[in-house]
């Protein structure tokens, strides 16, 4: 079974071809049926491959498999191979079965729209690259699947690219992870070259042998590597791609920017931890800038009146609580938030879209209203979706894995209390932002007209990512409520054992806490008005620039934006040439002048002949 | 004893003669005259200077001249009466159709 792994990311990539090929002749209901059926069979594979590894895992739970040599030279050489581990099998699970589950959404949801077999064809050759990235065993593969991601997703954030801020929106998200991507791309010459291989196991082994914790070599290598990260994984400072990126079809932004994608970084990071051990600055920056990055989207979280803009700001906001287990290094914490936010994050913006379906594409939340009893299983889908992202203590998956990280958090030797305090802020404001829209948007009267229904094909999804993100959380729980370690013991060959280390009971009575007293303010802000108030009245400058993402759009507007253009704008006369524009106007003028004598005039040239003979004499006589 | 700055003088004064006819002249025939006179002129400071230096190179350079004048005469006028059925005069400044057009 196992050795079928190849077909995991290959049955994607060869739908993608089919469909790119044939899919405008196939029509909508044969290329819809092969998109999703191919990334079905790849996640019925995945999850084969899964219960046989729990009960048969292969020696030191590590499975290679070399496909084939990709790049021969003396002295290194990259083979394109494909290595699984619990790290990458879990990652391959969550890829293969909720893609396969936002596939189907999708067959439903983009019904009608033109494009509808290009899409399955991004969607398709979107989760090769991702299975690609994860399964690669060397960081070149995996640096394939890095850019083959970004591209998908700049293809289909501007899939409804006849819209010119669509456009702009997908030119900004590729822009900004190129950047990073660039950073990235140094970082693995900079590690080929000290280290003589980029096979990942290579590579560490060979890192960990010759430098030693802290010393530059790593803490540089690595602050690259993070700089490809963020960039991905839109963190502080190369998160603004993040929410224009939700330009693109919904359930896009299910699959890429809430549930795979943006967790690339953290995937980058978990696979390299060993590399990351050496250089525990960088694990510091990691740790600061997560609390800055969740702190920032989540009050952004709270002023956006966009239902999408809300989910993309709260998933910089939870990919931050992964980046801050990162930083103190609770590999499987990190991990475990990965798989309960991609389930519940998944489950808000497919609900979202299906709300949005039914409104006649409408996102703003204060044209919505009341719609608890017109839309039941929207509704009960996005309530469990938000009690899982607000970490609603004991019945949502969202709380045990925040509840791992901030117990981790606080548990971590650095100033642990003070990020875990930051942490706890987030929660509420997490609860408070997402229940804001819960309330504005089911509760009330009733604003808008509903129309259409359900399928199947929608149903099936949001039920199934509904009981996930009640139950999923189980898999690994606190002392006290089982202490159920199934997930980080499976994770445990790839990122060491994970300890529940023992912090002051007022820790965990805290995040307890947090949610209810998040969901307490929403409800009593709903209540007073103060919600539906602040779209009828002047925005206030704090409002505006919390609402823009704390002005990092306009910082790098004068930072970058300005500069270049005002250099393109000089440029665009190409001042270099003008000196070779220059001699092609002498030689113009010149031979208008010249020119201008043939009149056709004997006796014109014959005195032009005199003066030339009376000027060549006189030169010859008087030198 | 005639010196030899007369027959040059004169012979400067005749090319200048032939050149200002060759400038001033419209006519084509004058101006077949005029190079004829321009020509003479460079004949005879050939007989001057083989006279100043005692060399008789000078009059077998005139038999020369003479000679390629006759026959750039002969061409000349050919041109003159070619010219003349397209032109019907012989204006030499209306023939200018092989001018560069600006």
């Amino acid at each position: 079974m196992i050795t079928y792994l190849w077909l995991i990311p290959a049955l994607p990539l060869f739908s993608s071809v089919i469909l790119g090929l044939f899919g405008p002749v196939m029509g909508p209901r044969v290329s819809g049926a092969v998109g999703t059926i191919s990334v079905g069979l790849a996640a019925v594979l995945a999850v084969s491959i899964g219960l046989h590894w729990i009960s048969h895992p292969p020696t030191n739970s590590i499975y290679e498999q070399t496909l084939w040599a990709w790049i021969t030279l003396p002295g290194f050489s990259i083979n394109l191979g494909l290595y699984l581990d619990p790290v990458s099998l879990l990652m391959v699970l969550v890829i293969t079965v909720i893609g396969c589950l936002i596939h189907l959404f999708s067959t439903e949801y983009m019904h009608g729209e033109d494009g509808y077999s290009r899409y399955f064809a991004y969607l398709n050759l979107f989760v090769a690259a991702m299975l690609l990235l994860v399964l690669a065993d060397d960081l070149a593969v995996l640096f394939v699947g890095w850019e083959g991601v970004g591209v998908c997703s700049y293809l289909l954030v501007g899939f409804w690219f006849s819209e010119p801020t669509n456009g702009y929106a997908a030119r900004k998200s590729f822009v900004v992870t190129r950047i990073a991507d660039i950073a990235m791309l140094a970082g693995l010459l900079l590690l080929s070259t000290k280290l003589g291989t980029l096979n990942i196991q290579a590579m560490l082994t060979g890192a960990v042998a010759t430098w030693s914790a802290g010393s530059l070599m790593p803490t540089v290598a690595t602050s690259l590597l993070l700089i490809g990260g963020l960039g991905k994984s839109a963190q502080v400072p190369l998160q603004t791609w993040l929410p224009d990126a939700m330009a693109g079809p919904t359930p896009v932004s299910a699959l890429i920017h809430a549930a795979t994608m943006v967790t690339a970084g953290v995937y980058l990071v978990v696979r390299t931890h060993a590399l990351f051990l050496l250089a525990p600055h960088v694990l510091d920056a990691i740790a600061v800038g997560a609390v800055i990055t969740l702190l920032v989207a989540a009050f952004a979280g709270l002023v956006q009146s966009d239902i999408k803009r809300v989910l993309a700001y709260s998933t910089m906001s939870q990919i931050g609580y992964m980046f801050l287990a990162l930083g103190v290094g609770a590999w499987p914490a990190a991990m475990f938030h990965f798989l309960t936010h991609a389930v519940f994050k998944a489950l808000l913006f497919l609900t979202a879209g299906a709300i949005a379906m039914r409104l006649n594409h409408e996102q703003n939340i204060f044209a919505m209203g009341g719609l608890r009893s017109k839309l039941p299983l929207a509704f009960w889908a996005f309530l469990i979706g938000s009690a899982s992202l607000a970490a609603l203590p004991i019945i949502s998956a969202g709380f045990f894995s925040k509840e791992m990280i901030l117990g981790a958090v606080a548990a971590a030797p650095m100033p642990g209390l003070i990020l875990w305090a930051c942490g706890i802020l987030g929660a509420v404001l997490t609860a408070t932002y997402i229940f804001r829209v819960v309330f504005t948007v089911f509760l009330g009267p009733l604003k808008t007209e509903v129309s259409g229904s359900y399928g199947v094909r929608i149903a099936v999804p949001l039920v199934t990512l509904s009981v996930g993100a009640l139950v999923v959380g189980w898999l690994e729980t606190p002392e006290g409520l089982g202490n159920q370690t199934i997930f980080s013991r499976f994770l445990t060959p790839a990122v060491g054992v994970f300890h529940h280390l023992p912090v002051s009971f007022m820790i965990p009575l805290l995040g307890f806490a947090a949610p209810l007293l998040g969901i307490g303010i929403a409800y009593v802000l709903h209540r007073n008005g103060t919600w539906a108030r602040a779209t009828t009245t002047m925005p206030s400058k704090l409002t505006i620039f919390i609402r823009s993402g704390c002005g990092f759009d306009m910082l790098y507007d004068e930072l970058f934006v300005v500069p270049y253009m005002t250099l393109v704008r000089v440029l665009r006369h190409d001042p270099v040439d003008s000196m070779f524009a220059g001699l092609q106007y002498l030689a113009i003028v010149a031979h208008r002048r010249l020119r201008a004598m043939q009149i056709g005039q004997i006796r014109r040239y014959a005195s032009w002949m005199m003066a030339g003979s009376v000027a060549t004499i006189a030169i010859l006589l008087f030198s | 004893m005639i010196i030899w700055q007369t027959p040059a003088g004169l012979a400067l004064a005749l090319f200048m003669l032939g050149l200002l006819g060759l400038l001033a002249r419209r006519s084509l025939v004058f101006v077949l005259m005029s190079i004829e006179i321009m020509l003479n002129a460079a004949g005879l400071l050939f007989i001057t200077a083989g006279m100043r230096w005692g060399n008789p190179d000078g009059q077998i350079m005139l038999v020369m001249v003479l000679n390629l004048a006759g026959a750039e005469l002969a061409l000349g006028l050919i041109l003159i009466l070619r010219l003349r059925n397209r032109i019907t005069n012989l204006d030499g400044d209306a023939a200018n159709i092989l001018r560069d057009v600006p």
